[in-house]
């Protein structure tokens, strides 16, 4: 559900812990480092990310690493591409419909010019 | 041949992305091919998708449709309100898509012509500057922070 995953990506310590992901998993104690921040404080974040689907966690019971699930986060980072590409693609063929358009005003008025507003 | 235009996306305020296109075509002309469903369905979406669903009721209050049936066999259906008509400068309405629930954003189509050519300003409005950020930083116009870049990049080829 992307408001889910929307709302996860909200806060940048949790961006942050994806982006230390990516570079492959890490326990909870590893996570916890590069912040000034309790280990308690950073479980509220992995529970987050884990509700999200972001994020799985090992069942080992002492390390419990945190590993990345890479398609829901996907599928946020594409949709603003897939915008763009969306309104690019539907804008060039506006313009061939508006030529067509034009056309069809200029012959059915021949010699006649529209005027400037 | 009309010169065609370049999308320019911007983010002027912390919960709106603006889209800007200039059209080689007067203003009048631009407000009928957004507006008359008979026309919008031979240019909304990418080649290779059909409009199923075009339905336009141009009134403060009325409602829109769309449903766009995508190559791969997906339907993608939007829909809202209007709130504004002011033919043929300004429209102002709601969208939703049907499978994305919980998100309603309010866009406003400006056009403004000059010497010919029509510049289309579109403005969306999102809920939270939350759900607005995290789509912009996902994207290609957000340069701030590397890592959140370097995620990305690894989660494009991680999708594959």
């Amino acid at each position: 559900m992307l408001d889910a995953t929307f709302a996860a990506l909200a806060d940048p310590t949790r961006r942050a812990i994806l982006a230390r992901l990516s570079a492959g998993e890490a326990s909870v104690m590893e996570l916890a480092e590069p912040f000034a921040m309790s280990q308690p404080a950073i479980s509220k974040h992995l529970k987050v990310l884990e509700r999200a689907g972001l994020i799985s966690r090992g069942r080992d019971a002492q390390r419990r690493p945190c590993r990345l699930e890479p398609i829901p986060l996907a599928q946020a980072t594409e949709w603003l591409e897939g915008y763009r590409r969306f309104w690019e693609a539907s804008f060039e063929r506006l313009d061939l419909l508006l030529d067509e358009m034009k056309s069809k005003e200029k012959r059915r008025a021949p010699g006649r010019r529209p005027r400037n507003r | 041949m009309s010169s065609a235009g370049t999308l320019k996306i911007t983010t002027p305020s912390d919960r709106e992305i603006v889209m800007t296109r200039i059209f080689d075509a007067r203003r009048q002309l631009v407000f009928d091919a957004l507006t008359k469903p008979e026309l919008v369905r031979q240019w909304y979406g990418p080649r290779g998708w059909t409009m199923t669903v075009c339905e336009i009721d141009l009134r403060v209050g009325g409602k829109w449709r769309y449903v766009s049936h995508r190559e791969d066999g997906k339907d993608i259906g939007q829909f809202g309100v209007y709130r504004e008509v002011a033919a043929p400068e300004r429209i102002v309405n709601t969208e939703l898509w049907e499978d994305w629930q919980g998100v309603e954003t309010v866009v406003t189509t400006v056009l403004d012509e000059r010497e010919g050519k029509t510049t289309l300003t579109a403005t969306i409005l999102f809920p939270t500057q939350e759900v607005r950020d995290i789509l912009l930083k996902s994207g290609v116009e957000d340069g701030a922070s590397a890592t959140y870049d370097k995620l990305a990049e690894f989660l494009a080829s991680a999708s594959q």
